[in-house]
């Protein structure tokens, strides 16, 4: 296994010589914002559980554990990390994830990974190893780096190690399908996610709206007699295909957009090929469209655009950002990352 | 820079009775809820427009002003403590819900707006905003993102970071920033996340958006009453291991329960040692399939008495006496002094029985009124601060309280912040490289160390005086 003063000892290499570091964690993430430079620092041999209190609902793990593995451990309590990262043929790591701050179709009941983040253990620019956040549900005590984290692609630091919240697995699922038009499915979405009805994901796809509770078999069974449409005991595996991108929808997508705007944006482009999630709050686009229309029209719209396939090489791929916003990003990685050596260009070109 | 000439500057833009100067009118703000904390502000700003906070805040950013922003008011950390020579920037005039848009579940709001005043606007539309602090009625929902601010419902539905998704900032330069979005996802790292809990520190919180959501259809309360405190404390953990989130789980100890049942007649059993209060919400079968296993669970740990509400009127009672339990202690106490330290749930009965072993050192008494599903723990510290030195007594049991909350692997603050009170404990939690990795992200984002001044973040020279006492 990887030690701590390895990494350590690379990092303090990499300020000296101010060499660029790459950051690696299972490689499943490459799909993800620009291309990496740099020398590796390898994290997945840097893995186990470290402390797991299932009476807590509380796991910590070493940043290389793979959610597979993670989640194998938190099954046999039957429990489970809830918002469903996506596992990527098992290679996905739990701080990779984090890094990326991925989520599946539960995202608008359960959050993303960082909704579960209680406290993290990074390396810092300096070569420190320091510890943010903890191990229970409430933490206001200094700045919450932990969560800041999530999302920056490993610019901000390595994360070693990551203290989550878990909940109790659900007794079972449900899934009712019905055949609707993205326009129409988006109205009815948002309709019935008005409901208190145990909702955990609501999908239009290729001429379909997949709505999904979880619970108890008494109380889902009861909540889908309220809903229209044919009752799916067996979904085929949708949903965990639908996380892990492997429905032919991602397959065949040369040019992926996908777009997070609010639940009720109107649907624009009706022509081009959609796959809509997060009961409309994310809109997956497989080409079509000149990009900087479709950009400034998610914008006005108060939405954001990121180019999942297809940029341009060298392009940037997420949301242009204003002049403040870069500024301030760029005060914090000078914070958190002085000599600029963690992951250079991965983010964003001037980052 | 002399005060009456920044006033005089101020007014140019700002209602001449918005911009206070005597100090009698600002008296009012001299304190927050940590009233054993108090100081007169330079100046009080009160801005109705995010303009006039951004021009207000270029004006303190170009002359060196120090600037406290203040929501309501009710913090417990001194987190509004205004700088004597500073601008105390109260945000209460900021008070319109700006949009509902019930079909997305979502609310764009002024700072100002209380946090009850959004569930009451959004209750017509079967939906409500889930943290609940205590203070609800009273407390901003900008000093609630400012803060992290928890309550009674969190254990389920998440604390303030987990229920905003979108902020607008102005920056200490008077700059505008927006951090997340209305579609759950932004790209790149949580700025808003560093922005929630950050006490006024990083910036200024102008808008918020938080996430609505539906009202539960049922809701039941169950209320238990036990010979020990620790019977309670392993009962909480027994609960959540069984697989149960409840909507809310909360203790109190004889004290409390003796305090809230004069003050309100909720009907509690005032012979216990102490008492759960575990709301379930969810579908009609959710709720029943639920209350029957909790019931279940507190029978096994030898319960005194089991009372399931059997309509809202009887929830609303059960609740009431928790919810009055602040002022009710008041009572019974010329002060008190409200700790706020979080540990694993495990370690309830632990911390709880060394807590009680210590009011005895001390010789303060201490009411336990508090979020035990989080693990959250509110030991009010009863005393005179008339008493000479009772005071001081009162904080260094305080602070032994939250060592111990460190100790057993928790935290010295929960949900009211570290403000002025806990700096030192905050080197507790720390070490020094984590301490100044902090404060390296309040230089870049307020070079001059405008906002908040001296709070949140111990500053390493105060490290070093710390750690050699
Ligand atoms: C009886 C009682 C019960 C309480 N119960 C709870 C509880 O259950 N849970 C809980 O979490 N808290 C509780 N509190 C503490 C307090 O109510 C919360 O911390 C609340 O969030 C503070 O809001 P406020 O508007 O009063 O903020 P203030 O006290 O005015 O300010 C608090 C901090 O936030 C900063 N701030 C305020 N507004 C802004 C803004 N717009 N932008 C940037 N910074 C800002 C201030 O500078 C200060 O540092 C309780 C307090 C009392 C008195």
């Amino acid at each position: 296994m990887t030690a701590i003063a390895d990494l350590l000892d690379q990092v303090r290499n990499a300020v000296a010589a101010q060499r660029p570091l790459c950051i690696k964690g299972g490689n499943s993430k490459q799909y993800l914002g620009r291309e990496q430079q740099g020398e590796p620092v390898d994290v997945s041999g840097y893995s186990g559980v470290v402390d797991y209190q299932p009476s807590e609902l509380v796991i910590t793990v070493r940043a290389g554990t793979t959610l597979s593995d993670m989640q194998q451990v938190l099954a046999q309590e039957n429990q489970v990390l809830a918002g469903e990262p996506p596992e990527f043929d098992g290679k996905a790591t739990v701080g990779g994830t984090l890094a990326c701050n991925l989520s599946g179709p539960s995202r608008p009941w359960h959050g993303s990974i960082r909704d579960q983040v209680l406290g993290v253990r990074i390396i810092n620019g300096k070569a420190e190893h320091l510890r943010f956040g903890g191990q229970v549900m409430k933490n206001v005590a200094g700045y919450d780096v932990s969560r800041l984290q999530a999302g920056a692609m490993g610019t901000l630091g390595i994360l070693t190690e990551v203290t989550l919240k878990v909940i109790p697995k659900p007794e079972s699922t449900v899934s009712v399908r019905r055949t609707i038009g993205a326009n129409d499915s988006l109205r009815v979405m948002n309709e019935i996610c008005r409901r208190p009805l145990p909702v955990t994901g609501a999908c239009w796809y290729a001429g379909d709206m997949y709505i999904r509770l979880s619970g108890p078999v008494s109380v889902i069974g009861a909540a889908a007699e309220q809903l229209e449409g044919r009752v799916l005991p067996d979904d085929d595996g949708f949903w965990s295909r639908l996380r892990e991108m492997e429905l032919p929808f991602f397959a065949d997508a040369k040019d992926l957009r996908c777009i997070s705007l609010r639940s009720t944006r109107d649907h624009f482009s009706e022509d081009a090929d959609w796959l809509i999630d997060w009961r409309g709050a994310r809109r997956w686009l497989a080409a079509g469209g000149n990009r900087d229309s479709l950009d400034k029209h998610v914008r006005d719209a108060g939405g954001e655009l990121s180019q999942v396939r297809g940029a341009e090489h060298g392009a940037d791929v997420f949301p242009q950002r204003s002049a403040v916003y870069r500024q301030m990003l760029l005060r914090l990685k000078q914070a958190l990352d002085p000599d600029g050596v963690f992951n250079p260009g991965r983010l964003y070109s001037w980052l | 820079m002399e005060t009456a000439v920044l006033a005089a500057m101020f007014r140019e833009f700002i209602d001449a009775r918005c911009v206070v100067f005597a100090d009698e009118s600002k008296r009012p703000f001299e304190c927050d809820g940590l009233s054993v904390y108090k100081q007169l502000p330079g100046l009080v700003v009160m801005p109705s427009t995010t303009e006039q906070v951004r021009k207000v805040m270029r004006l303190c950013c170009r002359h060196k002003v120090p600037v406290v922003v203040r929501g309501a008011g009710t913090g417990l950390s001194g987190g509004a403590l205004p700088h004597p020579d500073g601008v105390l920037l109260s945000l209460a005039r900021l008070s319109k819900i700006v949009e509902i848009d019930p079909d997305a579940g979502l609310a764009r709001v002024q700072p100002g707006v209380s946090n009850l005043a959004i569930s009451e606007a959004c209750a017509p539309y079967g939906l409500f905003y889930a943290p609940d602090p205590s203070s609800q009625i009273a407390c901003s929902i900008g000093g609630n993102v400012a803060e992290n601010a928890g309550g009674v419902h969190c254990l389920k539905y998440g604390l303030t970071v987990h229920n905003v998704v979108q902020l607008t900032i102005v920056t200490v330069e008077g700059e505008i920033i927006t951090v997340g979005c209305d579609g759950l996802a932004s790209a790149g790292p949580d700025l808003m996340a560093l922005m929630i809990g950050s006490e006024g520190m990083l910036g200024v919180v102008t808008e918020v958006t938080v996430k609505l959501l539906p009202q539960p259809s049922h809701c039941q309360v169950i209320l238990a009453s036990f010979d020990e405190l620790e019977s309670a404390g392993d009962a909480v953990s027994a609960v959540i291991a069984q697989g149960i989130i409840p909507a809310g789980f909360e203790m109190m100890d004889s004290y409390a329960i003796r305090a809230a049942e004069d003050y309100v007649g909720a009907g509690y059993d005032t012979d216990a040692a102490a008492l759960l209060l575990c709301e379930l919400d969810g579908t009609e079968e959710e709720v029943r399939h639920c209350a029957e296993q909790v019931t279940a669970v507190f029978q096994r740990y030898c319960a005194r008495s089991i009372r399931v509400s059997q309509n809202e009127a009887e929830r609303l009672l059960f609740w009431k006496g928790r919810k009055s339990a602040f002022p009710a202690v008041g009572r019974i106490s010329p002060d008190y002094y409200c700790m706020d330290g979080t540990i694993p749930r495990r370690m309830l009965s632990r911390v709880l029985s060394e807590i009680s072993r210590l009011s005895g050192e001390y010789g303060l008494r201490v009411a336990n009124v508090f979020h035990a599903g989080d693990g959250n723990l509110h030991p009010l510290i009863l005393f005179d601060e008339s008493q000479p030195g009772e005071l001081q007594k009162a904080e260094e049991f305080g602070a032994e309280i939250l060592r111990i909350c460190v100790n057993a692997g928790g935290c010295i603050t929960g949900e009211h912040g570290v403000g002025v009170e806990k700096l030192a404990q905050m080197l507790d939690q720390f070490s020094n490289e984590e301490l100044a990795q902090l404060n390296a992200i309040k230089d870049a984002l307020d070079p001059d160390a405008l906002l908040n001044p001296g709070k949140g973040v111990p500053t390493l020279k105060r490290c070093q005086e710390y750690r050699s006492t």
